[in-house]
Parts: structure tokens; C-alpha cells; sequence
């Protein structure tokens, strides 16, 4: 087997769900990313819901296992290592980014302190639900992020999530305000929040706070979700198209549909 | 062969209903030499070649032409020619007339140039700024129709790079919106002078196209000069020169045959059995190198040589190896090891050793009229023929067995300084990237600062295949199978593999094949 060449001291260490060495669709360029273990939405849509318990099941022998994924930011570092001359950088995703702060800090500030990485950007991809005083423990070390926004009317992202998207908002706004924003995702679900009424108003919103703004149009898949009653339904190309177009007509926004 | 196969094959290829008049000609061209003696071999050489441990890339007999060459256009465009009667062009038009008058009379062993110059330097003293981009355009678009439809083989070869310039940028638009088979084409990279949105256009036009190759100007400059190119497919060779042939040893079958023998073991592998080969196919070399020479005198007499646009001072010979991945797993399984080449530190290693050990080997065995190569041959990793079964071409993982993209590129790339004459690993990049180019010249940045000479990349899903280094379009092998017959030579080469291996039911995963001739 390969052998990763860990010289670890074992800092500290976060629940870490998985790594992959190579992503091209988690910021710009080509990316590590680390995706922690557990999140506070429980989103009907999620397409990774093994990531949202903190704690993840795992088969050991004949039994089920209750088990945290701990890996220390050294570890992560030997893999970044081995990954960092064909990367722009590293990202941390989810699960969410975000209930882990701590470690997220202190694996950029790592990052940003060794020579050999510190050419390579870190960015959050975050739900966006935390507070100012959470994300002002990794702004100093941070350089973009990437926040999701599954709906601009509470009472749906309340249904779609389970929480409130004020945060969610606050957060956009914010981490704008310090020029961390690097792109704003916008879930589609068919028939759930793509009320063209409801779009224009988000683009609206997303307008007054960066009508250039980067957004990525993503239709949901069915892949890896979990099923619901009724079914959750995929939007066509068509219909993601429409919606970018829709945008369009509200502010020049950098738009990329997947 | 007697009187009477020749007949019978002859006989097949005049009267076969899918070749074309041009293709007929040039199989029965190749068909008159396998009736010339072979040159003389030792018996244990000849036995090596008839069980195709060792290979001559059936080149024919009796060699009449370099297998490559790599004629100095730039030279040629400012002095002119003699042979073919053409003053120096003046203007772009008359530059473009030239080259294609030139191209159609530059031999190799598939008959048609494998080498088109390195057209952004050959073209930039007729590309001046009263020449707009859109006249630029229009202009190169012609003469990339004209090369296709003339030159109608995939190994026909233009480089670009590693500066920046119009003609470069214009060449990707034009390919883009022709998304022709024919030229291929490489990007030379330095990360010092290559400009990452010129990279990223390349990448943008193998997204459409499946071209360019990159390779790393560097390393290629430290073991050639600056002067030389990527031809065909992966083989980078001085210009003013080229290779006069191109033999290969198929490593599975020298460790089958190893551990068949009495002494099976690792040690006695690389001190004996594996010098043993490599004897042979450099003997295979020698003898097919002096019938070129000395026998059919190609340097003495072909107008490319006289009119010094060739100097054989400046050709040598390609070694290749294939099988590299079998060859490997078979040693490890013969120690009781199971670990596999692109999935097991041992494994790899053991490939470093065996791959090193070839190396050394070839670097000290003197080649005559290699001068080139410092009197020896290159070290190539052979990236296969249509007629190669069951066996993984060059050094590569075999197909379908590929680790992730990082275990991919580090299991490869400490192989790749040893092959200066070119080391072929295709990558398989998803269809997300199309939206991220950057995140493809990242890679490519990365592979070439980690010691990869060449890097190719194939986007799943798109409607050009590469077989070795050359293209071809799935359109094609689709008419070739519905027996419509092909336009372009390599298309039936290609066709070779894709009934073998059924290429094009893997999406863009790619398998052995590479030019054996005129087939």
C-alpha cells in the first residue's frame, strides 16, 4: 500500500470526515479539501447526510460502532504536503466548516507558516449559520469563502433545514463587507425554492450587497440524498438556465450553472 | 515470405473495397520491402524478434528513410530551396505556400512528415502588425484544412511555445473551431516564460479538441539543447535531426521468460536476463541503423540532407520499453508479494529499479550514428501498436487500474528523466474541470515542478480519443466499423485497437496502439 509520510507532534486535532488530494470544484483552481465531520442543518437535500452526525456510524467486525474521525492538523499536513505542488490551495468543507473553528484556524495558520504552502489560498465553504464572534476566529487566516444559500424566505429554508437563514444572510453580508466572499451558492429544488417571484427577490437582496457577485447555480441531484415523501426533484438544464437568465436581468453577476 | 503470400496480400490490398487509392499505394509499398532481405541478425536476435520479445515496430526491411525527421524550417524559410526550386517566402501567404510544398516532401516510415515545425517561431517573421487577429485566423484556418486533407495521419506534429505569441493564441482558436484529428500539436511549458492563460488556453482547447500535448521545456532542454520538438506522438528529438529508427523490448515478455529460467530470481533479473534483452533489441537497433546508413545510403543522398536542413550528427535511435506494468507484478508475484505497479510503495520501487537499471544499460551500450544521443540511443517509453495484446504500453498503470490523479502522477513522474526521447502517461480529467481550466494548468504546473516530462490529458465524454498521442475522432471509428473506410491512415490504426480492446466503450480511457508503418 502507499504510505503517507507523516512526521506528526500532533497538535489539534478536529473530526474530519474525509480528505480528497484533488477537487476542481471547491474554489478556484485545483484544491485539497477537508471535509469535517458533523453539521448543525439537516438538510433534505444534502447529498453527504453520513456527514451531518457528529459522531459517525461505522461497521467494526460484526457490530455497529459509534466513533469520532479524529485526525490532528499535522496529519492533515502531510497530505496537503504531498498534494501542494499541483494545488491553489486548500479548502475546508463539511459536514460543516464551521463547528470546528478552532481547528480550521489553526490548520491555515499552519498552512499559511510552512514555507513550502504558504503560496496556497484557504477557504471555508460554509452553510453560513454561524456568528460574527465564530467566524472571527478564522478571518485573520481565511481568504475566501463560499456560503450556501438554500433559500431567502425563512419559512422554507426553515423547512428545507431545519434552522433560520438570518445568520445565513448576516454572514453573506459580512464576510463581503471584509472581502472574503468568493461565491454565493444557490440550491435549486424543483417545485420547492424556485418560485421565480422568490428568485428575483434573493437576486435583489444579492444585488444591493455586490451586483458582481460570483454565484453558483446549482440544481440539486438525487445522488447520495436520502429519499423523502414526496420525492425531491432535480430542475432541469433548462430550468437552471432560466434561473441564471433570470438573475442576469437583475445585476451583472458572475454566474456559473451546474 | 514466398511468391505466393506475396501475391495473395497484394492481391487483398488492390482489390479491398475500405482502403483508398493513396492507402493501397503506400501498403504496397511496405509489402515490396518484406520481399528484401532482412539485415543480418545473430541467431538468439532473430529468435528475440520472431517471438516478439524484441520489436522493429515492423518497419520493414530494408529501412530507405529516418523513421523520424525533423527538418530545420526555420533554416529552410530563410535560404530557401534549392531541390524544390522555392525562393525564401516574403510575405505569410508565401510562408504558408512554402511549408505545405515543403511538408509534401519530407519523408518518414508512415510517409508523411511527423514533424511540421515549431510554427509560432517558423511563421513570426511574416506575422507583422499590419496582419490582423481575424486575418491571422482566416489564413491559418486554411492551412490547417489543407494540412489535414494533405497530410491525412494524426502523427503529423506541430509544436508551439514556450513563449507567448499571436500565432500560438491563433492556432488554438483556429483548432477549436475546425476540431480536426490532424495536426497534433504540443505546448511547450517553462514556468519561467509560459504564461499561465496560454496554458490555460491550451487546456481549453483539449477540452474541445483533445489537444495539445504539454511537455516540460526544461528537462527537455537539458537533453536536447533548445533545439528540439515532440513529434508524432511523445517523441522529442533534436530538430535538424530526428531518430533514424525505433526498436522496442517488451519487459512482460523478458520476465516470463526470466522466470522460466533456472534462476529466477530479482538479482539475477537485472544482472542478467534484463542486460541480456536489452542486447538484443540495442543489436536489433545497430543492424536496422547500418542498413539505413550503409546500405540504402539515406544521408548521402535524400535533398533534406544535402541541403543541410538534416545533419545525421544530430539523429540517434529510440529504445523503447513496454510493459513496464506487467513485467513489474509479475517479479513481485514470483517473490510472493502482492502488491501492483500504481498501488504498492514496493511495487513502485521495484519499477524505479528495473527502469534505472534499462537506463544504465542503454546509456553504455554505443550506437553508431547516434551522435544525437552522445553516440547511444534514447530511452523512449514506447506507448504501444495496434497489434499489442494483454500488455500495458510504456511505463504506464494499465488502463482501468489507475490509482487517483496524485498516487497517478507520483508513481510515474521519478520515470520520467530517464526517457528523453518521451514517456507517455494520459491522464483522465472529469467533466467538471471544463469549468475550472485552472484547476488543469495547476496540475500541469505541479507534474512538471515534480519531474514529468510530458503531460497529456484526455476530458471524459469528448468525441476525440487519444490511442497513443495521436487523435482520432469516434465519428471515424464508428464509419470504419460500419466498413465506410477512412480518410485518415491512423483512423485505420486506431480501428486496430478499438476492435481489440473496444477503446471507445471506456469513455476516453486509452489503450495501446501506435504508428506500425503504413498498416
Amino acid at each position: 500500500m502507499k504510505r503517507p509520510d507523516v512526521t506528526t507532534t500532533s497538535t489539534r486535532a478536529g473530526s474530519v470526515a474525509s480528505t480528497i488530494s484533488f477537487s476542481n470544484v471547491d474554489g478556484p483552481g485545483n484544491r485539497f479539501v477537508v471535509f469535517l465531520q458533523g453539521c448543525n442543518f439537516d438538510c433534505v437535500a444534502c447529498h453527504n447526510p453520513q456527514t451531518i452526525p457528529v459522531f459517525q456510524q461505522v461497521v467494526h467486525g460484526d457490530g455497529h460502532e459509534r466513533a469520532r474521525y479524529q485526525r490532528s492538523v499535522d496529519e492533515v499536513l502531510a497530505e496537503i504536503r504531498r498534494a501542494a505542488p499541483f494545488i491553489s490551495g486548500i479548502t475546508v468543507s463539511g459536514g460543516e466548516a464551521m463547528l470546528q473553528p478552532e481547528f480550521v484556524r489553526d490548520l491555515f495558520t499552519a498552512v499559511k507558516a510552512d514555507p513550502t504552502l504558504q503560496r496556497l489560498t484557504c477557504y471555508v465553504d460554509s452553510n453560513g449559520s454561524c456568528d460574527d464572534a465564530t467566524w472571527d476566529v478564522v478571518t485573520a487566516v481565511t481568504d475566501g469563502t463560499m456560503i450556501d444559500l438554500k433559500c431567502f424566505d425563512d419559512t422554507i429554508h426553515r423547512e428545507m433545514t431545519g434552522q433560520s437563514n438570518g445568520p445565513v444572510l448576516r454572514s453573506i453580508e459580512r464576510l463581503q463587507s471584509m472581502g472574503l466572499l468568493h461565491e454565493v451558492r444557490l440550491l435549486v429544488l424543483a417545485g420547492v425554492n424556485d418560485d421565480n417571484a422568490l428568485l428575483h427577490r434573493t437576486g435583489e437582496w444579492l444585488a444591493a450587497i455586490d451586483p458582481h457577485m460570483r454565484l453558483k447555480v446549482i440544481g440539486f441531484r438525487a445522488h447520495g440524498a436520502r429519499p423523502h415523501d414526496p420525492p425531491l426533484v432535480e430542475p432541469t438544464a433548462e430550468r437552471r438556465q432560466a434561473i441564471a437568465d433570470l438573475l442576469h436581468t437583475i445585476a451583472p453577476f458572475d454566474i456559473c450553472v451546474v | 515470405m514466398d511468391v505466393n503470400e506475396f501475391e495473395a496480400r497484394a492481391h487483398a490490398l488492390v482489390t479491398d473495397g475500405t482502403l483508398g487509392y493513396d492507402q493501397k499505394v503506400r501498403r504496397l509499398a511496405s509489402l515490396a520491402t518484406e520481399m528484401l532481405p532482412y539485415p543480418i541478425l545473430s541467431t538468439e536476435c532473430q529468435e528475440a524478434l520472431d517471438a516478439r520479445v524484441i520489436c522493429d515496430m515492423y518497419e520493414g526491411n530494408a529501412p530507405f528513410t529516418a523513421r523520424y525527421i525533423l527538418p530545420d524550417y526555420e533554416k529552410a524559410i530563410r535560404n530557401g530551396l534549392t531541390h524544390l526550386e522555392m525562393p525564401p517566402p516574403t510575405t505569410l501567404d508565401d510562408a504558408l505556400a512554402f511549408l505545405m510544398v515543403m511538408y509534401g516532401n519530407v519523408p518518414s516510415v508512415t510517409t508523411y512528415p511527423v514533424y511540421l515545425g515549431d510554427l509560432d517561431k517558423v511563421l513570426a517573421p511574416f506575422v507583422t502588425d499590419e496582419i490582423s487577429d481575424a486575418q491571422l485566423d482566416a489564413a491559418l484556418r486554411r492551412f490547417w484544412i489543407s494540412i489535414d486533407r494533405i497530410l491525412p495521419d494524426a502523427f503529423v506534429h506541430t509544436d508551439l511555445g514556450p513563449n507567448d505569441s499571436r500565432i500560438a493564441r491563433s492556432v488554438f482558436r483556429v483548432e477549436r473551431s475546425l476540431r480536426q484529428a490532424v495536426p497534433n500539436i504540443t505546448l511547450k511549458v517553462d514556468p519561467e516564460l509560459t504564461p499561465d492563460d496560454l496554458v490555460e488556453e491550451g487546456v481549453r482547447t483539449v477540452f474541445e479538441t483533445g489537444k495539445p500535448h504539454f511537455v516540460n521545456h526544461p528537462m527537455m532542454v537539458a537533453d536536447h539543447g533548445e533545439r528540439y520538438a515532440a513529434v508524432s506522438c511523445y517523441n522529442s528529438l533534436k530538430i535538424g535531426g530526428g531518430a533514424h529508427t525505433l526498436v522496442r523490448m517488451n519487459l512482460k515478455e523478458v520476465a516470463l521468460r526470466h522466470l522460466a529460467a533456472d534462476d529466477a530470481s530479482l538479482d539475477a533479473f537485472l544482472a542478467t536476463t534484463l542486460p541480456h534483452y536489452t542486447e538484443l533489441t540495442a543489436e536489433l537497433a545497430e543492424a536496422r541503423i547500418r542498413s539505413l546508413v550503409e546500405q540504402q545510403h539515406f544521408y548521402d543522398t535524400h535533398w533534406l540532407a544535402t541541403e543541410g536542413l538534416i545533419d545525421i550528427d544530430r539523429f540517434s535511435a529510440m529504445f523503447g520499453i513496454f510493459g513496464l506494468a506487467e513485467c513489474v507484478n509479475l517479479l513481485m508475484s514470483a517473490q510472493g508479494l502482492d502488491g501492483r505497479y500504481g498501488h504498492d510503495d514496493d511495487a513502485d520501487a521495484l519499477s524505479r529499479r528495473v527502469v534505472e537499471r534499462v537506463a544504465e544499460l542503454v546509456a553504455v551500450r554505443p550506437m553508431p550514428y547516434c551522435a544525437g544521443g552522445g553516440g547511444h540511443c534514447y530511452l523512449h517509453s514506447q506507448s504501444g501498436i495496434d497489434l499489442d495484446h494483454d500488455v500495458t504500453a510504456g511505463t504506464r498503470i494499465p488502463v482501468g487500474d489507475e490509482p487517483g490523479m496524485l498516487d497517478h502522477i507520483t508513481t510515474c513522474a521519478p520515470h520520467h528523466h530517464l526517457f528523453a526521447s518521451g514517456v507517455s502517461d494520459i491522464f483522465h480529467v472529469d467533466e467538471t474541470a471544463v469549468r475550472n481550466p485552472q484547476a488543469v494548468v495547476d496540475i500541469i504546473r505541479g507534474a512538471f515542478s515534480t519531474g514529468m516530462r510530458d503531460f497529456t490529458f484526455n476530458l471524459d465524454s469528448n468525441e476525440f480519443v487519444r490511442i497513443t498521442g495521436y487523435l482520432v475522432r469516434k465519428s471515424d471509428l464508428a464509419a470504419i466499423a460500419a466498413h465506410e473506410g477512412a480518410r485518415h491512415g491512423s483512423d485505420l490504426l486506431a480501428s486496430g485497437s478499438e476492435e481489440s480492446f473496444h477503446l471507445t466503450q471506456r469513455a476516453v480511457k486509452r489503450i495501446g496502439c501506435h504508428e506500425r508503418t503504413v498498416q
